[in-house]
Protein backbone atom coordinates (compact mmCIF):
# COMPACT_ATOMS: atom_id res chain seq x y z
CA UNK A 1 0.00 0.00 0.00
CA UNK A 2 1.47 3.19 -0.94
CA UNK A 3 -0.30 4.85 2.14
CA UNK A 4 1.91 2.86 4.63
CA UNK A 5 5.00 4.58 3.03
CA UNK A 6 3.66 7.85 4.50
CA UNK A 7 2.62 6.29 7.96
CA UNK A 8 6.22 7.48 8.97
CA UNK A 9 8.48 10.53 8.39
CA UNK A 10 11.33 9.88 5.71
CA UNK A 11 14.23 12.18 7.59
CA UNK A 12 15.84 12.32 4.64
CA UNK A 13 13.99 14.73 2.94
CA UNK A 14 15.64 18.04 1.29
CA UNK A 15 16.40 20.40 4.63
CA UNK A 16 14.94 23.99 2.91
CA UNK A 17 17.63 25.62 4.00
CA UNK A 18 20.65 23.57 3.78
CA UNK A 19 22.90 24.21 1.08
CA UNK A 20 25.42 21.07 0.54
CA UNK A 21 29.27 21.79 -0.79
CA UNK A 22 30.38 19.70 -3.90
CA UNK A 23 32.83 19.69 -6.59
CA UNK A 24 32.28 20.84 -10.08
CA UNK A 25 33.58 17.96 -12.05
CA UNK A 26 32.10 19.66 -15.60
CA UNK A 27 30.68 22.22 -17.06
CA UNK A 28 28.09 22.25 -19.87
CA UNK A 29 29.37 24.12 -22.66
CA UNK A 30 27.70 27.28 -22.39
CA UNK A 31 24.91 28.35 -25.05
CA UNK A 32 23.37 31.22 -22.75
CA UNK A 33 25.52 32.49 -19.77
CA UNK A 34 22.33 32.40 -17.27
CA UNK A 35 21.71 28.84 -18.15
CA UNK A 36 24.79 27.60 -17.52
CA UNK A 37 24.75 23.84 -15.85
CA UNK A 38 27.91 22.30 -14.12
CA UNK A 39 28.14 18.78 -13.16
CA UNK A 40 28.38 18.76 -9.48
CA UNK A 41 29.88 15.45 -7.66
CA UNK A 42 28.41 15.29 -3.63
CA UNK A 43 30.93 12.22 -1.82
CA UNK A 44 30.32 10.21 -5.37
CA UNK A 45 26.67 11.11 -5.89
CA UNK A 46 26.73 13.68 -9.00
CA UNK A 47 23.85 16.07 -9.92
CA UNK A 48 23.08 18.84 -12.38
CA UNK A 49 23.07 22.12 -10.92
CA UNK A 50 22.94 25.62 -11.99
CA UNK A 51 25.30 28.12 -12.07
CA UNK A 52 23.27 31.24 -13.18
CA UNK A 53 23.97 32.37 -9.53
CA UNK A 54 28.06 31.79 -9.27
CA UNK A 55 29.13 32.92 -12.84
CA UNK A 56 33.00 32.99 -11.81
CA UNK A 57 32.67 29.17 -10.83
CA UNK A 58 35.26 26.80 -12.74
CA UNK A 59 35.71 23.11 -12.83
CA UNK A 60 37.53 21.76 -9.76
CA UNK A 61 35.56 24.76 -7.20
CA UNK A 62 33.59 23.85 -4.60
CA UNK A 63 30.18 25.42 -4.70
CA UNK A 64 27.58 25.01 -1.77
CA UNK A 65 23.84 23.71 -3.34
CA UNK A 66 20.42 24.33 -2.57
CA UNK A 67 17.67 22.96 -4.41
CA UNK A 68 19.66 23.25 -7.69
CA UNK A 69 21.52 26.39 -7.62
CA UNK A 70 25.00 26.97 -6.65
CA UNK A 71 24.81 29.88 -4.38
CA UNK A 72 28.27 30.34 -3.19
CA UNK A 73 31.73 28.92 -4.50
CA UNK A 74 33.81 27.75 -1.47
CA UNK A 75 36.81 30.12 -0.65
CA UNK A 76 39.51 27.32 -0.38
CA UNK A 77 42.32 29.87 1.27
CA UNK A 78 39.93 31.05 3.94
CA UNK A 79 38.38 27.54 4.86
CA UNK A 80 41.99 26.32 5.43
CA UNK A 81 42.88 29.84 6.97
CA UNK A 82 40.22 29.63 9.93
CA UNK A 83 40.65 25.82 10.09
CA UNK A 84 44.42 26.60 10.92
CA UNK A 85 43.30 29.39 13.54
CA UNK A 86 40.87 26.90 15.07
CA UNK A 87 43.68 23.93 15.24
CA UNK A 88 46.11 26.97 17.00
CA UNK A 89 43.59 27.49 19.26
CA UNK A 90 43.22 23.67 20.06
CA UNK A 91 47.09 23.83 21.12
CA UNK A 92 46.42 26.45 23.42
CA UNK A 93 43.38 25.14 24.60
CA UNK A 94 45.17 21.56 25.18
CA UNK A 95 47.84 23.09 27.65
CA UNK A 96 44.53 24.81 29.72
CA UNK A 97 43.20 22.52 32.02
CA UNK A 98 40.26 20.49 31.05
CA UNK A 99 37.74 21.79 34.08
CA UNK A 100 38.18 25.40 35.55
CA UNK B 1 39.64 20.15 2.16
CA UNK B 2 36.93 18.85 1.35
CA UNK B 3 34.61 21.17 3.44
CA UNK B 4 33.23 18.90 5.68
CA UNK B 5 34.94 16.33 7.13
CA UNK B 6 37.49 18.98 9.11
CA UNK B 7 34.62 20.85 10.01
CA UNK B 8 33.18 17.63 11.69
CA UNK B 9 36.68 16.82 13.54
CA UNK B 10 35.01 15.96 17.01
CA UNK B 11 38.58 15.88 18.53
CA UNK B 12 38.31 20.14 16.96
CA UNK B 13 34.81 19.83 18.68
CA UNK B 14 36.51 18.77 22.36
CA UNK B 15 38.78 21.23 22.01
CA UNK B 16 36.74 24.31 20.91
CA UNK B 17 33.85 23.64 23.41
CA UNK B 18 37.26 23.82 26.26
CA UNK B 19 37.89 27.08 24.89
CA UNK B 20 34.58 28.29 25.41
CA UNK B 21 34.76 26.90 29.23
CA UNK B 22 37.72 29.30 29.74
CA UNK B 23 35.84 32.25 28.36
CA UNK B 24 32.29 31.99 30.44
CA UNK B 25 31.98 34.33 33.24
CA UNK B 26 27.99 34.50 33.32
CA UNK B 27 25.22 32.54 32.20
CA UNK B 28 23.86 33.94 28.72
CA UNK B 29 21.43 32.63 26.23
CA UNK B 30 22.33 32.34 22.72
CA UNK B 31 19.67 31.33 20.24
CA UNK B 32 20.09 29.64 16.59
CA UNK B 33 18.13 31.01 14.40
CA UNK B 34 17.91 28.41 11.86
CA UNK B 35 16.54 24.95 12.13
CA UNK B 36 19.20 23.54 10.05
CA UNK B 37 21.78 24.31 12.81
CA UNK B 38 19.18 23.43 15.45
CA UNK B 39 19.21 19.40 13.68
CA UNK B 40 22.74 19.86 14.18
CA UNK B 41 23.32 20.86 17.61
CA UNK B 42 20.89 18.35 18.36
CA UNK B 43 22.31 15.21 16.52
CA UNK B 44 25.80 15.88 17.54
CA UNK B 45 24.93 16.48 20.83
CA UNK B 46 27.03 20.07 21.31
CA UNK B 47 24.89 21.00 24.02
CA UNK B 48 26.35 18.63 26.19
CA UNK B 49 29.93 19.84 25.49
CA UNK B 50 28.75 23.68 26.40
CA UNK B 51 29.74 24.90 30.36
CA UNK B 52 26.45 24.97 31.89
CA UNK B 53 26.33 29.27 32.01
CA UNK B 54 25.25 28.95 28.21
CA UNK B 55 21.90 28.10 27.09
CA UNK B 56 20.63 27.52 23.47
CA UNK B 57 17.46 28.55 22.13
CA UNK B 58 15.84 27.47 19.12
CA UNK B 59 14.74 30.33 16.45
CA UNK B 60 11.73 30.29 14.09
CA UNK B 61 14.10 29.52 10.92
CA UNK B 62 12.21 26.42 9.42
CA UNK B 63 9.86 27.73 6.94
CA UNK B 64 7.54 24.68 7.09
CA UNK B 65 6.94 25.79 10.68
CA UNK B 66 6.02 28.69 10.04
CA UNK B 67 3.92 28.40 7.13
CA UNK B 68 0.25 29.58 8.34
CA UNK B 69 -2.37 27.42 8.28
CA UNK B 70 -4.72 29.48 5.59
CA UNK B 71 -1.58 28.45 3.00
CA UNK B 72 -1.56 25.01 4.15
CA UNK B 73 -5.32 24.73 2.92
CA UNK B 74 -5.61 26.74 -0.05
CA UNK B 75 -2.03 24.46 -1.01
CA UNK B 76 -4.29 21.52 -0.01
CA UNK B 77 -7.32 23.09 -2.28
CA UNK B 78 -5.32 23.44 -5.83
CA UNK B 79 -3.71 19.77 -4.94
CA UNK B 80 -7.07 18.36 -4.92
CA UNK B 81 -8.00 20.22 -8.14
CA UNK B 82 -8.08 17.62 -11.39
CA UNK B 83 -6.29 19.56 -13.91
CA UNK B 84 -3.15 20.35 -11.27
CA UNK B 85 0.01 18.78 -10.93
CA UNK B 86 1.07 20.30 -7.14
CA UNK B 87 4.81 20.03 -6.69
CA UNK B 88 6.38 21.04 -3.65
CA UNK B 89 9.25 20.46 -1.43
CA UNK B 90 8.62 16.81 0.94
CA UNK B 91 8.72 18.50 4.14
CA UNK B 92 5.43 20.30 3.18
CA UNK B 93 3.39 16.97 2.34
CA UNK B 94 2.60 15.94 6.31
CA UNK B 95 2.13 19.15 7.59
CA UNK B 96 -1.53 19.76 8.97
CA UNK B 97 -3.75 21.91 7.77
CA UNK B 98 -7.04 22.99 9.46
CA UNK B 99 -8.32 19.40 8.50
CA UNK B 100 -6.03 17.67 5.77
CA UNK B 101 -2.68 17.48 4.95
CA UNK B 102 -1.19 17.93 1.36
CA UNK B 103 -0.63 14.32 1.80
CA UNK B 104 -4.53 13.63 2.68
CA UNK B 105 -4.92 15.62 -0.82
CA UNK B 106 -2.68 13.25 -2.50
CA UNK B 107 -4.29 9.82 -0.80
CA UNK B 108 -7.38 11.29 -2.14
CA UNK B 109 -6.33 11.43 -5.47
CA UNK B 110 -4.67 14.59 -6.33
CA UNK B 111 -1.69 14.75 -8.18
CA UNK B 112 1.17 16.14 -5.69
CA UNK B 113 4.41 15.71 -6.24
CA UNK B 114 7.46 16.03 -4.34
CA UNK B 115 10.42 18.08 -6.17
CA UNK B 116 14.04 18.73 -5.58
CA UNK B 117 14.30 21.60 -6.94
CA UNK B 118 11.63 24.47 -8.68
CA UNK B 119 13.06 23.67 -11.81
CA UNK B 120 12.10 20.01 -11.18
CA UNK B 121 8.64 21.78 -11.35
CA UNK B 122 9.09 24.04 -14.14
CA UNK B 123 9.94 20.92 -16.29
CA UNK B 124 6.29 19.07 -15.85
CA UNK B 125 4.87 22.37 -16.68
CA UNK B 126 6.76 22.11 -20.01
CA UNK B 127 6.18 18.69 -20.49
CA UNK B 128 2.27 18.50 -20.44
CA UNK B 129 0.84 22.15 -21.25
CA UNK B 130 -2.73 20.18 -21.04
CA UNK B 131 -1.40 20.55 -16.89
CA UNK B 132 -1.57 23.43 -14.46
CA UNK B 133 1.84 23.05 -12.87
CA UNK B 134 1.22 24.91 -9.09
CA UNK B 135 4.92 24.53 -7.20
CA UNK B 136 4.50 25.54 -3.37
CA UNK B 137 6.77 28.47 -2.97
CA UNK B 138 7.98 28.02 0.79
CA UNK B 139 11.64 28.96 2.07
CA UNK B 140 13.67 31.71 3.38
CA UNK B 141 16.39 33.58 1.38
CA UNK B 142 18.56 30.73 0.72
CA UNK B 143 15.76 29.12 -1.31
CA UNK B 144 14.21 33.02 -2.43
CA UNK B 145 16.76 33.46 -5.43
CA UNK B 146 15.82 29.41 -7.10
CA UNK B 147 12.36 30.35 -6.90
CA UNK B 148 12.85 33.45 -8.42
CA UNK B 149 14.51 31.85 -11.38
CA UNK B 150 11.94 29.70 -12.04
CA UNK B 151 9.17 32.57 -12.43
CA UNK B 152 11.73 33.99 -14.13
CA UNK B 153 12.64 31.13 -16.31
CA UNK B 154 8.88 29.90 -16.93
CA UNK B 155 7.92 34.47 -18.03
CA UNK B 156 11.16 34.24 -20.59
CA UNK B 157 9.78 30.73 -22.16
CA UNK B 158 6.01 32.14 -21.84
CA UNK B 159 4.85 29.36 -19.89
CA UNK B 160 1.24 29.85 -19.27
CA UNK B 161 0.56 26.58 -16.99
CA UNK B 162 3.14 27.49 -14.44
CA UNK B 163 2.32 29.41 -10.99
CA UNK B 164 3.52 29.33 -7.79
CA UNK B 165 2.05 29.31 -4.33
CA UNK B 166 3.58 32.02 -2.28
CA UNK B 167 5.01 31.80 1.31
CA UNK B 168 7.86 33.15 1.27
CA UNK B 169 9.73 34.66 4.61
CA UNK B 170 12.66 36.62 5.33
CA UNK B 171 15.19 35.94 8.70
CA UNK B 172 15.43 40.09 10.04
CA UNK B 173 11.84 41.07 10.10
CA UNK B 174 11.57 37.89 12.60
CA UNK B 175 14.60 38.47 14.53
CA UNK B 176 13.44 41.99 15.24
CA UNK B 177 9.92 40.58 16.11
CA UNK B 178 11.87 38.23 18.69
CA UNK B 179 13.98 41.21 20.34
CA UNK B 180 11.50 43.41 20.47
CA UNK B 181 8.34 40.55 22.35
CA UNK B 182 8.35 42.03 26.37
CA UNK B 183 9.73 37.93 26.77
CA UNK B 184 12.89 38.17 25.09
CA UNK B 185 15.71 36.45 26.52
CA UNK B 186 18.31 36.42 23.81
CA UNK B 187 21.26 37.94 24.10
CA UNK B 188 23.28 36.56 21.00
CA UNK B 189 22.10 35.62 17.97
CA UNK B 190 23.92 32.99 15.29
CA UNK B 191 22.69 33.79 11.92
CA UNK B 192 21.65 31.21 9.28
CA UNK B 193 24.82 31.15 7.02
CA UNK B 194 23.17 30.33 3.96
CA UNK B 195 20.97 33.34 4.53
CA UNK B 196 23.89 35.16 4.24
CA UNK B 197 25.20 33.74 1.42
CA UNK B 198 22.78 34.75 -0.92
CA UNK B 199 21.99 38.39 1.35
CA UNK B 200 25.30 39.33 2.68
CA UNK B 201 25.24 40.54 6.58
CA UNK B 202 24.43 44.18 5.90
CA UNK B 203 20.84 44.21 7.39
CA UNK B 204 22.50 42.46 10.17
CA UNK B 205 24.85 45.15 11.87
CA UNK B 206 21.90 47.89 11.64
CA UNK B 207 20.08 44.59 13.87
CA UNK B 208 23.64 44.67 15.70
CA UNK B 209 23.25 48.33 16.49
CA UNK B 210 20.06 49.00 17.34
CA UNK B 211 19.49 45.86 19.78
CA UNK B 212 23.27 46.19 21.05
CA UNK B 213 23.16 42.29 20.12
CA UNK B 214 26.35 40.13 18.93
CA UNK B 215 25.37 38.44 15.59
CA UNK B 216 27.60 36.07 14.44
CA UNK B 217 26.77 34.42 10.44
CA UNK B 218 27.69 31.16 11.28
CA UNK B 219 28.22 27.62 9.41
CA UNK B 220 26.21 24.50 9.77
CA UNK B 221 28.58 21.95 10.65
CA UNK B 222 29.69 21.11 14.54
CA UNK B 223 32.55 22.73 14.51
CA UNK B 224 31.11 26.00 12.72
CA UNK B 225 28.50 26.16 15.67
CA UNK B 226 30.91 25.83 18.64
CA UNK B 227 33.23 28.17 16.72
CA UNK B 228 30.04 30.42 16.34
CA UNK B 229 29.21 29.98 20.01
CA UNK B 230 32.68 30.95 21.31
CA UNK B 231 32.46 33.77 19.14
CA UNK B 232 29.40 35.34 20.52
CA UNK B 233 30.44 34.57 24.15
CA UNK B 234 33.84 36.24 23.43
CA UNK B 235 31.48 39.37 22.57
CA UNK B 236 29.34 38.85 25.03
CA UNK B 237 32.05 38.73 27.96
CA UNK B 238 33.29 41.79 26.82
CA UNK B 239 30.57 44.13 25.86
CA UNK B 240 30.82 44.01 22.01
CA UNK B 241 28.06 43.41 19.84
CA UNK B 242 28.67 43.47 16.20
CA UNK B 243 28.19 41.29 13.40
CA UNK B 244 31.02 38.58 13.11
CA UNK B 245 31.57 36.58 9.64
CA UNK B 246 32.29 32.74 11.32
CA UNK B 247 31.62 31.35 7.76
CA UNK B 248 33.59 33.05 5.95
CA UNK B 249 34.43 30.51 3.55
CA UNK B 250 30.80 30.58 1.97
CA UNK B 251 29.48 34.12 2.92
CA UNK B 252 30.70 37.79 1.71
CA UNK B 253 29.20 40.66 3.42
CA UNK B 254 27.14 41.63 0.51
CA UNK B 255 26.16 38.13 -0.41
CA UNK B 256 25.34 36.91 -4.02
CA UNK B 257 24.85 40.02 -6.25
CA UNK B 258 23.02 37.91 -8.87
CA UNK B 259 21.08 36.32 -6.93
CA UNK B 260 19.91 38.98 -5.03
CA UNK B 261 19.29 41.00 -8.43
CA UNK B 262 16.60 37.84 -9.28
CA UNK B 263 15.21 38.01 -6.47
CA UNK B 264 14.65 42.19 -6.12
CA UNK B 265 13.81 41.64 -10.26
CA UNK B 266 10.85 38.86 -9.50
CA UNK B 267 9.73 39.37 -6.18
CA UNK B 268 9.08 42.43 -3.34
CA UNK B 269 8.65 42.18 0.53
CA UNK B 270 5.31 42.23 1.54
CA UNK B 271 3.59 41.66 5.21
CA UNK B 272 3.47 37.85 6.26
CA UNK B 273 1.71 36.17 8.71
CA UNK B 274 3.93 33.28 10.81
CA UNK B 275 2.36 30.22 12.22
CA UNK B 276 1.74 30.52 16.16
CA UNK B 277 3.42 33.68 15.84
CA UNK B 278 1.38 36.21 13.76
CA UNK B 279 1.88 38.92 11.62
CA UNK B 280 5.04 39.88 11.41
CA UNK B 281 5.52 43.47 9.14
CA UNK B 282 7.09 43.41 6.12
CA UNK B 283 8.12 39.73 6.54
CA UNK B 284 7.37 37.88 3.30
CA UNK B 285 8.04 38.37 0.00
CA UNK B 286 5.19 37.94 -3.00
CA UNK B 287 5.85 38.38 -6.78
CA UNK B 288 5.86 41.97 -8.47
CA UNK B 289 3.10 43.18 -10.67
CA UNK B 290 4.64 42.11 -13.75
CA UNK B 291 4.81 38.57 -12.75
CA UNK B 292 1.66 38.27 -11.27
CA UNK B 293 0.32 36.18 -14.34
CA UNK B 294 2.64 32.98 -12.48
CA UNK B 295 0.33 33.66 -8.52
CA UNK B 296 -1.17 30.48 -7.60
CA UNK B 297 -3.57 32.52 -5.53
CA UNK B 298 -4.68 34.97 -7.89
CA UNK B 299 -4.71 32.15 -10.85
CA UNK B 300 -6.96 30.07 -8.82
CA UNK B 301 -9.35 32.86 -7.20
CA UNK B 302 -8.68 31.61 -3.39
CA UNK B 303 -10.04 33.33 -0.61
CA UNK B 304 -7.55 35.01 2.14
CA UNK B 305 -9.99 33.96 4.40
CA UNK B 306 -7.76 32.94 7.87
CA UNK B 307 -7.89 30.14 9.44
CA UNK B 308 -7.47 29.28 13.61
CA UNK B 309 -4.79 27.69 14.36
CA UNK B 310 -5.39 24.49 16.72
CA UNK B 311 -4.94 25.34 20.28
CA UNK B 312 -2.88 22.37 21.68
CA UNK B 313 0.25 23.46 19.58
CA UNK B 314 2.64 25.85 21.01
CA UNK B 315 4.66 26.44 18.20
CA UNK B 316 4.64 30.27 18.00
CA UNK B 317 6.19 30.14 21.44
CA UNK B 318 8.57 27.26 21.02
CA UNK B 319 9.70 28.94 17.54
CA UNK B 320 10.65 32.35 19.55
CA UNK B 321 12.98 30.61 21.87
CA UNK B 322 10.48 31.26 24.70
CA UNK B 323 10.00 27.43 25.62
CA UNK B 324 11.67 24.79 24.96
CA UNK B 325 9.72 21.57 22.71
CA UNK B 326 10.05 19.56 25.79
CA UNK B 327 8.21 22.18 27.85
CA UNK B 328 4.88 21.57 25.53
CA UNK B 329 2.60 19.44 27.53
CA UNK B 330 1.78 17.45 23.99
CA UNK B 331 5.41 16.63 23.21
CA UNK B 332 6.00 13.08 22.83
CA UNK B 333 2.54 12.33 23.99
CA UNK B 334 -0.25 13.70 21.74
CA UNK B 335 2.31 15.63 19.33
CA UNK B 336 5.03 12.38 17.77
CA UNK B 337 6.48 12.21 14.40
CA UNK B 338 3.87 10.23 13.48
CA UNK B 339 0.75 12.32 14.64
CA UNK B 340 2.13 15.65 14.53
CA UNK B 341 -0.10 18.26 16.01
CA UNK B 342 2.22 21.23 14.84
CA UNK B 343 4.35 21.99 12.40
CA UNK B 344 7.73 21.65 13.94
CA UNK B 345 7.24 18.05 14.95
CA UNK B 346 7.11 17.20 10.84
CA UNK B 347 9.60 18.98 9.31
CA UNK B 348 13.07 17.99 9.24
CA UNK B 349 14.49 21.39 10.83
CA UNK B 350 11.64 21.75 13.10
CA UNK B 351 13.14 21.82 16.99
CA UNK B 352 10.31 19.67 18.16
CA UNK B 353 11.05 16.34 15.71
CA UNK B 354 14.46 17.08 16.55
CA UNK B 355 14.41 17.03 20.41
CA UNK B 356 11.82 14.12 19.61
CA UNK B 357 14.37 12.47 17.17
CA UNK B 358 17.62 12.47 19.21
CA UNK B 359 15.59 11.34 22.50
CA UNK B 360 16.27 14.50 24.11
CA UNK B 361 12.93 14.78 25.92
CA UNK B 362 13.70 12.65 29.26
CA UNK B 363 17.63 13.88 30.72
CA UNK B 364 16.29 17.44 29.56
CA UNK B 365 13.14 17.55 31.20
CA UNK B 366 14.88 17.23 34.75
CA UNK B 367 16.32 20.98 34.17
CA UNK B 368 14.39 24.00 35.59
CA UNK B 369 11.49 25.24 33.92
CA UNK B 370 12.12 28.47 31.72
CA UNK B 371 10.29 31.69 32.62
CA UNK B 372 6.66 32.01 31.37
CA UNK B 373 5.77 32.97 28.43
CA UNK B 374 2.71 34.63 26.41
CA UNK B 375 2.96 34.60 21.96
CA UNK B 376 3.95 37.35 20.41
CA UNK B 377 1.16 38.94 18.46
S1 LIG C 1 5.47 19.35 20.58
FE1 LIG C 1 3.88 19.33 18.96
S2 LIG C 1 2.15 20.46 19.85
FE2 LIG C 1 3.97 20.97 21.09
S3 LIG C 1 4.82 22.82 20.14
FE3 LIG C 1 5.88 21.08 19.19
S4 LIG C 1 4.68 20.66 17.34
FE4 LIG C 1 3.36 21.95 18.66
Amino acid sequence: MAALRWARPSWRVIDMCLAVPGKIVGIEREIDPTLRNAKVDFGGIRKEVSLAFTPEAQVGDYVLVHVGFALSVVDEQEAARIFEMLKQMDELAELEPDQP
Amino acid sequence: MKFIDEYRDAAAVRRIARNIRGLVTKPWTLMEVCGGQTHTILKSGLQDLLPPEITLVHGPGCPVCVTPVELIDQAVEIASRPEVTFCSFGDMLRVPGSSKSLFDAKAAGGDVRIVYSPLDALKLARADTSREVVFFAVGFETTAPANAMAAWQAAREGLKNFSMLMAHVLVPPAMEAILTSADCRVQAFLAPGHVCAVVGFKEYEDIAERFRVPIVVTGFEPLDLLDGVRMAVAQLESGRAVVENQYSRAVRRDGNRAAVERVAEVFEVNHRKWRGIGEIPWSGLKLRDRYTAFDAGLKFGLSGAVVEEPSECISGIVLQGLRKPYECPAFGTQCTPETPLGAPMVSSEGACAAYYLYGRHREERLQPELPGATPHK
